[in-house]
């Protein structure tokens, strides 16, 4: 393993990467797939790669091009200074002020932090990937070239436009799962500080992985949905969803569309239509059932509830909440309901709720809340045999930790589940770990980076859902069902399943939390979840 | 020379003082954010800050009244101040060095506060009141003193052979290493004038009750005694006068971490106080330069926020 011996070594011109990791010294995963040496090859970047793109380690997240000119270097170095000194700012930087100058001011340096990082423990405790390796770093270019304060007090570093490219690499090195700020004892948020480093490089230099910003938000704003899905082409998809779902279900259904004055506008993440048709499907069975007055948006970015700019720009995140919100006013509803999308959740809810005023000011509820709330109402006949498998359930960080929603899904569990089919994983809850694909990772596959989350990010969750099941038989003779909650989480499940063929060689299945509750309902043709591996 | 000490010693309180004001100052002082809390949420009520969870768990919760416990609240923090219940947790290691360390300070200040104690309620009480508590605080104070000097001693040591570790090393600047010498020295000087000449303490709860009530008059017996206590009280007033300078002050910030930040869960309701601020905030000027937002500096967020989209960048 190579990694770095100090945190001045990312001012090093190497042309070397600063960390390596050696895929046979990793820790080895519980059976199945204990044999390190058996597990999938992980993909190298080409020197073509390294060659035209600066390379911090293993993987590329940002393809920033290597400067051919001092001005293209110097550019670099004057435009990550001066968006730090934006940060500072009230006017540019309102938004997280208080959070960031708390963050920059009072590490002690303790390194409690340290352990509570899934990468880092994954990297085999790589320099690099220590959570406060990129803070420091970010830290003292604050304290020596911003605040001009003395390097004997607060460290010393040089700045050089690899310093600058290496940090923005570094800042999506990190999945923003905030694990590390709460076991931080003082309330510095290492998460924070990466995401601090991304709007530095989005906002003001126009750095931003293309899957986030030109594939992702701009996109989303322009044409309505990151899927690329204009409102005509997402109606259609429901269209043909109802149509499916009702063939499997036995029940007539049609989604309601642009229903004025209706109690509850659904947003889903648009990523469901396109990968995951069972689960808008399973919403509109589940909320048909129960009676609910209910409808979609046709409306432009209101039928994406993704909302990219939590994890790299506040304006452009303004932008979407905005639309969303305008969307639930012009329909005046009643409250908007998300579907099973953590960010998207998180965006709305809780992030937002500074920026909505007024008229946009709609009540947000989590889906994970109506569900249960439908389940509680007794309208629906449930018959929890036939969710007769085990299930485990994955924590979106976004809902649990970032949100406090942790116990309405778990009510719907025992509701809907025979009694010892479910186990937990450990940790779990606020203290769960994140999927590895969080901070917009999970739509991210340039160059070998989806092998990098799958090594890396996702190893410490692909050991819990292994460990979760351990007691089971683990072949697909025994199938198995992970209840993930999340769109993007189950993005990266998929993925990382695929990786590791765990379907194939452990049984394990992944979908989300409405499919569960069809599965179970006795006015539905019995198996919904049809355990066929997409 | 005592009655510069007397003066150092009033600077030294003097400036601890106002340093810490201006931290609180600087902190209370700065715009609402866009919230970003993390669970548990020690207020929460309902029984939910057990298991991490929020009123965002109630359906319609925005028409409800929020639990909020105060008495939760304390629940962690009191134990998170005096036995620093995180880091036990989470870096157990550390928190053997750590928590003697502040656990120390406590006690010294607790010993300081009972020495000022002493001497207004000696000055201004009849002996009737004034002798009981004499009393009480000749063996608060040595207990409290001399504990509080040996666990922040021990703990300082502790800390700076903890930094100099291999995996701390490269992360601590010459003057954290600067900050625990002075805490050793000082300490270290302090523990020593109570050991050879002031068992007791009344030789340095007499200055105390000279300074409170300002009655400067030369130590009682004077000699080597009085001017190791001299040297003591001149360190430690420095030290006083230091910690707020330094980032030690985030006895500070840690309040505001936990209460501004982590915990600050109250949602903006419609029609609600907060609206006006969150506008004032919206119309602040934006000057990010990227090709997404073009901010010159007029435009404002809101603005910003509502304007169509342009191209994506090249
Ligand atoms: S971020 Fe917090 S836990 Fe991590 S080193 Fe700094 S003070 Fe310690
Ligand atoms: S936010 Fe999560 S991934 Fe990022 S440094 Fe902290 S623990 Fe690691």
């Amino acid at each position: 393993m190579k990694e770095p011996q100090s945190v001045k070594d990312i001012a090093k011109n190497s042309g070397e990467p600063l960390a390596r990791i050696e895929a046979l010294e990793q820790i080895p995963l519980p059976p199945p797939f204990d044999k390190i040496d058996e597990e999938p090859p992980f993909a190298q970047l080409t020197d073509e790669e390294r060659e035209k793109f600066v390379v911090l380690d293993d993987t590329i997240a940002v393809n920033i091009v290597k400067p051919e000119s001092k001005e293209e270097e110097d550019r670099l170095v004057k435009g990550f200074l001066s968006g730090l000194e934006k940060l500072m700012t009230v006017e540019d930087n309102w938004t997280f002020l208080q959070p960031f100058e708390m963050s920059m001011e009072h590490c002690a340096h303790c390194q409690t932090c340290s352990d509570a990082c899934p990468i880092y423990e994954e990297s085999g405790e790589n320099e690099l990937y220590r959570p406060m390796y990129r803070s420091e770093i970010l830290r003292r270019i604050y304290f020596k070239y911003v605040k001009k304060a003395s390097t004997k007090v607060h460290g010393d570093i040089d700045l050089n436009w690899e310093v600058v490219a290496r940090l923005i690499e570094l800042s999506y090195r990190c999945n923003l799962c905030r694990r590390c700020a709460q076991t931080c004892p003082i309330g510095v948020d290492n998460a924070l500080l990466s995401r601090e480093i991304r709007k530095i490089a989005s906002m003001e230099m126009g750095i931003v992985p293309k899957e986030l910003h030109a594939d992702g938000s701009v996109l989303q704003l322009k044409v309505g949905s990151s899927t690329g899905m204009t409102p005509l082409v997402v109606k259609d998809n429901i269209e043909f969803i109802d149509e499916d779902t009702a063939e499997r279900t036995g029940i007539e259904i049609e989604t309601p569309w642009d229903v004025q004055g209706a109690d509850i506008l659904l947003i889903h993440n648009a990523g469901e239509i396109m990968a995951w048709p069972e689960n808008p499907g399973a919403f509109a069975t589940v909320f048909e059932a129960a009676g609910l007055s209910w409808t979609l948006s046709s409306e432009i970015v209101a039928y994406d509830g993704i909302n990219y700019g939590v994890w790299y720009d506040d304006v452009q995140f303004a932008r979407v909440a905005v639309k969303h919100a305008s969307a639930a006013r012009d329909l005046g509803v009643k409250k908007i309901v998300l579907g099973e999308c953590g960010h998207a959740h998180k965006a709305l809810t809780v992030i937002a709720d500074k920026i909505l005023t007024g008229d946009l000011n709609i009540p947000r509820e989590s889906s994970m809340v109506t569900l249960r709330d439908i389940i509680r109402s007794g309208k629906l006949k449930l018959d929890p045999s036939r969710n007769d498998f085990p299930v485990t359930l994955h924590d979106p960080c976004n809902l649990v930790r970032l949100m406090g929603i942790v116990s309405p899904q778990r009510e719907i569990l025992e509701a809907i589940l025979p009694p010892g089919r479910f186990r937990e994983m450990t940790p779990h809850g606020v203290e769960n770990y994140c999927c590895g694909g969080g901070s917009g990772f999970a739509i991210m596959s340039g160059h070998n980076f989806s092998d990098w989350r799958h090594r890396l990010t996702g190893r410490k969750k692909f050991r819990q859902i292994l460990e979760a099941f351990q007691d089971e038989p683990m072949d697909i003779e025994h199938p198995k069902y992970l209840c993930a909650p999340c769109s993007n989480c189950k993005g990266q499940i998929r993925d990382i399943i695929a990786y590791y063929d765990a379907w194939e060689k452990a049984g394990i299945y992944y979908g989300g939390l409405v499919e569960l509750i069809v599965n179970a309902m006795v006015d539905v043709q019995p198996g919904f979840i049809d355990w066929e591996w997409h | 020379m005592t009655t510069l000490v007397y003066i150092i010693a009033y600077l030294g309180i003097v400036f601890f003082l106002i340093a810490v004001a201006a931290r609180f100052v600087f902190w209370s002082r700065m715009p609402m954010h866009l919230r970003w809390e993390l669970y548990p949420v020690a207020h929460e009520g309902g029984g939910r800050a057990a298991y991490g969870g929020s009123y965002l768990e109630e359906s319609d919760w925005w028409q409800k009244k929020r639990q909020v416990s105060l008495l939760g609240e304390l629940k962690v923090m009191v134990p998170e101040i005096l036995f620093l219940v995180a880091l036990r947790e989470h870096n157990p290691k550390l928190w053997t060095r750590s928590f003697p360390f502040h656990f120390g300070l406590y006690l010294v200040a607790a010993a300081t506060i009972l020495m000022m104690v002493g001497g207004v309620v000696a000055a201004v009480m009849p002996a009737s009141i004034a002798g009981p508590v004499a009393r009480v605080l000749a063996i608060l104070v040595p207990l409290f003193g001399a504990a509080g000097l040996v666990l922040g001693l021990l703990g300082a040591i502790g800390l700076y052979q903890r930094r100099a570790s291999r995996d701390m090393r490269d992360y601590t600047a010459p003057a954290d290493f600067f900050n625990l010498i002075f805490f050793v020295v000082a300490f270290g000087i302090a523990l020593l004038t109570f050991l050879l000449v002031d068992r007791d303490f009344s030789l340095v709860s007499g200055f105390v009750a000279n300074l409170v009530t300002f009655n400067l008059v030369p130590l009682v017996g004077g000699g080597a005694a009085a001017i190791l206590l001299l040297l003591s009280v001149v360190l430690l007033s420095f030290l006083v006068a230091y910690i707020p300078t330094t980032h030690m002050s985030h006895f500070v910030g840690k309040y505001f971490a936990y209460h501004s930040i982590r915990w600050k869960d109250e949602p903006n309701l419609r029609g609600g106080d907060q609206e006006a601020t969150i506008h004032e905030l919206l119309n602040q000027p934006i000057s990010w330069s990227a090709p997404h937002i073009r901010g010159d500096g007029k435009k404002t967020w809101l603005e910003a926020a509502t304007e169509e989209p342009e191209e994506p960048p090249k």
